[in-house]
Order: C-alpha cells, then structure tokens, then sequence
C-alpha cells in the first residue's frame, strides 16, 4: 500500500456521542462596516416602508391566498412580485425566488453601493453570501404540477439552474456584475445570518474586501404544508410570546447587506460580532434550556466586547411557536437585564425562514440608525414566562446596541450584534 | 486573489459503491479489485439505531464520511466546527415533496419534511456527536465541494481551529433527474487543522484565482468517470493528490471563474 495516510482498524472508538465540552469564549474581532442594507417583504419595500410599519406597529400579513390547496392560514406575500419581471439579459434566471431577490436589490440605492465597491475593490473581491432555505423550490413544485406528457418538467422550467439552492447567489453575483467567491448557505432559518459571519471570516482571511451579504426566500407549497405537516402553522395571523401563540405565519422577504472593513466606512454601522452554534439536540425542536441559542447569543457579545447590561434592544427569533417562545424568553430573561428590550417582528413580516436573518438584521440596524424600539405586533397578553424585557409598542428611543438571533431546523442557530459607528470607536 | 490558505490534513473519509473507506481507495489506486463485500449503502453506524431508519441516505453518505475522518483525525468530534457541501442536499425527498404537493400535498410526511433542509447532514451530525459548535451546510452547484473547502479552510484559519469539512451528492428520482448532474453517490470528508498536530498526515495550501482554470480530473480511470457522475467530484481530484506521497498541485473549481489552486505535501 502506497502513502502514509492510512485509516486506522478501529474507526469508531475516538467519537463519543453527547460527551459534555468545554467551551472557549472567542476572542474581540474588528468590527465591520455595513456600509448598505436593504429589506423588502410583506411591509413593502424598501427601509422606508419598513421603518413606516414598524413605528406605526402596520402589519403585513393576510389570509393565505398562495397555496395550491386551501390552507387555513396567514401569509406575509410581497405585492407585485407576480407582476415584476427580471431583466431580459437575466431572463434564464426567471423564478419567484430570484424575482424577488431582483426587487430587493433594486431598494434603497443598494446597487449603486455595489457597483461603488466594486469599482473601488475590483469586482474579484467582493463576495456575494447569500442565504435561503428552500431557494427557487416553488418553480420545481410548478414544474411537477405541469408534467409534459412524457412525465418531464414543463420546458418553462426545465432549466437546471433553477432547480438547485444555489440559484439565489448565483443570480445575484451575476446581476451585479461580482466575481468573487460565491455560497449559498441553507442552514433553515439561520441561513441569512450566517452569511455575515462568513463574509467577516473572508475578510479576516484577505480572501475579498468586501461582500454582499443576506437571504431571499419566497413562499412555496414546501413550507407551508411541510410547517403544517409539523403541526407548526398557526390558523391566525402569528402572535409571538403572546398567551394564545399557536404557531407560526409564514412569510417571504428578500435582505441584503453590502460589508466592508470600517475604516471604509468610518460613519457606517457596524457588524460588531457574530456567534453561530449547535442545539446537538433535535431536528425540529428546539433545545429546552436554549443551550445552542445562549452560546451563539454569548459568543456574538464576547467577538463585540460588550457585556449583555450595554444591549438596549434584541430582535428576536420570536416564531409564535409555544416551544421557541418560551425557550427563548426563558433565555433574555436569563442573560439580560430589563433594560434590554427585545421584540419579535415575525407578527409584521410573518416568517421568512431562510430570509429571515438578513430581514432582520436590516430591523435591528434601522432600530440603531432611526433611533426605534419595534414592538412586538401580535402580543395582547404576554405569557407570563415571557414577559420582563417583551417591547410590545413600538417607541422612539435611542438605540446603540442591537442583536438579531436566528434559529434554525437542525438546531442551527446565529446571533449577530450591531453597534452605532460611535460606540464602536 | 491574496490570501493564502495554509491547512494540514487530519483525516480523511471517503463513500462510494465499491470504495467504502480511504484505505479501499488506496487499494484502488494500487490496482486492488474493487471490495466484493462492500456495502450497498453507508453504514453511518455512528447513528443511533432510530435515527438511522429515520435519516435519509444523503444524510447516511455524509455521517460515514465523517465519522471516517474524525476518527483518523482522532479529534473529539464534539469539538470540531463542520461545513457540509452539496449541490442538491436530498434530491430524492425533493422529488418526494414535489410530487406529493402536486397530488396530495396535505398528506406531507412531517419527518421527510424535516429531514428536507440542507443542513439535515449538519443537523443529524451535530446530535449524534453532541457537537454545540457551529455547523454549516452550504452549496455553489458544480462547485459545491471547491466553494465548501474554501468555506471550511477559511473557518479554520480565521477562527484557528479544526473543522470537518463534509462534501456529498445523490442521485435523485423522478422528472428532477434530468436537472441534476449526480447519478452516482458519493461523499468524502475531511478534517484540515491551521496547525501542524501529532496527526498532520498531509499540508494543503489553498490560493484562490478569480479565473477558469480547466478542472484538472483524476487520473484514474474509475475515478475520472465517477467524478463526472457526481456534483461533488472535483474532491477525488484532491483526494487521489493525497494519495501520492509527493508534494503536487491540482486546481478545484470553487465557482464559476474561480479557481482554487491547492497544493499538497504528502510526507512518503
């Protein structure tokens, strides 16, 4: 046998299932500009249309009119997007996913942001991370609804590139115009956050100077009867860490986020810190004392510096789940002080799984940047485990501190913590 | 593109019809037949019994694969961060679930739902190892396993720790067939260290280019053949470069006009 590298006899022994581990808190890293953010979803789109519903507490959300088949339920659907149509130069890309990607990025002058780095970097060093949890999916869905006689998809959409998760970023690299390193992260409803840890690491590793960050995901027959199938859908519209939540509403949302290191941007708000972890626990539920959800929550303040009495507000995961809620709740009250306000604003947007990562962190760096507390839209009566730090109206308050968590199937979870450009000087 | 990529090799796993584990893949190289009583499907014996009915095979392919690197990593799987890369995660669940929703979509499965995300490997992973590091599961279509290295060194060397990188494709059923390009399985793994341990069995150094430099293929016939059967092929280019114990280069594409040149040490 040639080479040295050899598998041992015994391949097994060294692995041992649920040993308890120590854990190592991560060192500060150097903050990180987000230079450009963008959001659009159910609230409309755009920052402004975002920032408008959240001060006037406005929801999106509305009788379920997507699916195939009735679903009793409610939904958070972009308007227009059946109306909106791609560049004919993109055409091959065509799909709801990526349409509403396309609308996304046309918000908040976000392109030009772009195309401004990417003059000033090249366009080889800036990364396009995009997260989605089920990508263009619902093309696939339509293709098999439509089978040709011969039991093949429907030739307008019998294009593999649109058939596969990986369609999201690749579309978005090649609408603006990057070529530099390029993933899609499905990782559930954590995928979008992720991606900002991604880029920091990138950047650490001088791989880019710059990239595009955040997810799309867009309604489909998958998750609505898969999350139904889970006893998960709620039949009103969703009422996150309110006494009567029974479940979620989902929703769709297309955010992204242009980083870059924060010299570039001495003004910009910054991207302080990131944890991601593991529940090692459940496929679909999340673990009882929220032990993956507390590292991540730990580790993002540990790579900012801060200590969790200077967080004046948290967007939470908040599904309107019993489960999720109350774990999560448990966890706030755990770590933090009552000065720390925190909300779920899946009662505006409804859950936009694998968007909503980057959604929210667009929410979370609008409360920094337009001094707003959002409130927390569906909650009348707040389960008492969860009351404390719930802010169920929105307020004008000046904000210079704000995490965003977002967790995930597979017991994936992210944390991201936002700082104003002052704080972090 | 700066940035240089430097990574030892801990261990290795590799999954396929006939060549079940890295030492069958050397024996192949070596001219050996191909195992006789290799097993049909991975064993993925890491998983409790109730979870291994439940995971899918995709899932099965990327624990095997795994397991067999940590192992000769002899790293505590519960420490290590992991990325896992595939084009299409779980192929056949979603022709499942676009077949049941165009027919009966209220009959959803809930645990062929679950088990429907792409970090399912990640997630199956993570509770059998009773791992709370954070783990990954990404893709980039025909780059997947280049696009997933590149993820998994990047973690290593920023964050200075070892990762699992765990790369795997299916074949999937029904009218998706034909937008896929995987028709055999396979899936490798790899566990790459910022350091040089006790267990460094080869040194990697990653450069990415922001051009299309051809994909280099294996040499090996069955190898060549097997990597245009699989999205994540490209790995068996690198993975017969750390069969040879010589210092060698290779090129992985790791997206479209990006290339990442790697080259390998091998120690004889």
């Amino acid at each position: 046998m040639r080479g040295r590298i050899a598998a041992p006899v015994t391949r097994h022994e060294k692995i041992q299932p649920g040993k308890a581990t120590l854990h190592r808190m991560p060192d500060t890293m150097p903050a990180l500009a987000v230079s450009a953010h963008t959001a659009t979803s159910a609230l409309g789109r755009g920052l402004d249309a975002h920032e408008d519903a959240l001060r006037r507490m406005r929801g999106g959300l509305a009788h379920n009119n997507f699916s195939s088949a009735p679903l009793d339920c409610w939904i958070g659907r972009v308007a227009g997007l059946e109306a909106a149509t791609l560049p004919a130069t993109l055409n091959e890309w065509e799909c709801r996913n990526n349409r509403l990607a396309w609308m996304g990025l046309q918000q908040d002058r976000f392109m030009d942001a772009v195309h401004r780095a990417a003059s000033r970097y090249g366009s080889d060093r800036i990364a396009v991370l995009l997260g989605t949890s089920t990508g263009s999916i619902a093309s696939t869905e339509q293709g098999y609804r439509h089978l040709d006689v011969d039991g093949r998809l429907p030739a307008e959409v019998r294009r593999p590139i649109i058939h596969c998760l990986h369609s999201l970023s690749a579309f978005a690299r090649t609408a603006l115009e990057l070529s530099g390193p390029c993933l899609t992260v499905s990782t559930a409803c954590s995928s979008s956050a992720k991606v900002y840890a991604m880029a920091t690491r990138m950047m650490q590793a001088d791989l880019i100077d710059a990239a595009v960050v955040g997810g799309t995901d867009t309604l489909c027959d998958s998750v609505l009867f898969g999350f139904n199938s889970l006893g998960l859908v709620s039949q009103q519209a969703c009422r996150p860490f309110d006494i009567e939540r029974d479940g979620i509403s989902i929703g769709e949302a297309a955010g992204f986020a242009l980083l870059e290191r924060a010299e570039r941007a001495p003004d910009a708000t910054r991207l302080a810190g990131y944890g991601e972890s593991s529940d090692a626990h459940h496929m679909s539920t999340p673990h009882p004392e929220g032990l993956g959800a507390e590292r991540a929550m730990r580790d993002a303040l540990a790579r900012a510096g801060l200590r969790p009495e200077q967080v004046d507000y948290i967007n939470l995961h908040g599904t309107s789940t019993r489960k999720n809620d109350e774990v999560e709740a448990a966890l706030i009250a755990r770590l933090f002080p009552d000065t720390t306000r925190s909300s779920s604003t899946k009662g505006y947007t409804g859950h936009t799984l694998g968007a909503a990562g980057a959604l929210e962190a667009s929410i979370a760096l609008l409360a920094l940047e337009r001094s707003l507390l959002p409130g927390n839209l569906g909650c009348d009566t707040p389960d008492p485990l969860c009351e404390g730090r719930l802010q169920q109206e929105t307020r004008a308050r000046n904000v210079r501190v704000a995490l965003s968590n977002s967790f995930g199937f597979g017991g994936n979870n992210a944390c991201l913590a936002f700082v104003r450009a002052e704080e972090a000087a | 593109m700066n940035g240089d990529l430097n990574l030892w090799v801990e261990g290795i796993g590799i999954w396929t019809p006939g060549l079940p584990d890295w030492n069958h893949f050397i024996a192949h190289l070596d001219g050996q037949p191909a195992a006789e009583d290799a097993p049909a499907r991975p064993g993925a014996s890491l998983l409790p019994p109730a979870e291994r009915r439940r995971a899918p095979d995709s899932v099965r392919l990327a624990v095997e694969t795994a397991t067999q690197a940590v192992a000769m990593s002899e790293r505590d799987a519960a420490h290590l961060s992991s990325v896992f890369a595939s084009a299409h995660g779980d192929a056949i669940i979603m022709d499942y679930m676009c077949a049941t929703l165009a027919d009966t979509p209220l009959d959803m499965s809930p645990t062929r739902f679950h088990n429907s995300v792409h970090n399912a490997a990640a997630g199956y992973w993570t509770i059998a190892t009773g791992c709370h590091r954070s783990s990954n599961a990404v893709c980039a279509s025909e780059a997947s396993f280049g696009a997933g290295l590149l993820e998994a060194a990047t973690l290593a060397v920023s964050e200075n720790e070892p990762v699992l990188l765990s790369a795997f494709d299916v074949p999937g059923k029904g009218p998706l067939v034909e937008m896929l390009s995987t028709h055999v399985p396979f899936g490798c793994a790899l566990v790459l260290s910022p350091e040089r341990g006790t267990h460094a069995r080869a040194a990697l150094r990653l450069r990415l280019h922001a051009s299309s430099q051809p994909q280099q293929p294996p040499s090996d016939p069955h190898l060549r053949r097997l990597a245009r059967q699989n999205a994540c092929g490209d790995a068996l280019t690198l993975l017969e470069a750390l069969a040879t114990p010589r210092p060698g280069s290779t090129c992985i594409a790791a997206g479209d006009g990006l290339t990442l040149h790697i080259e390998t040490d091998v120690p004889a």
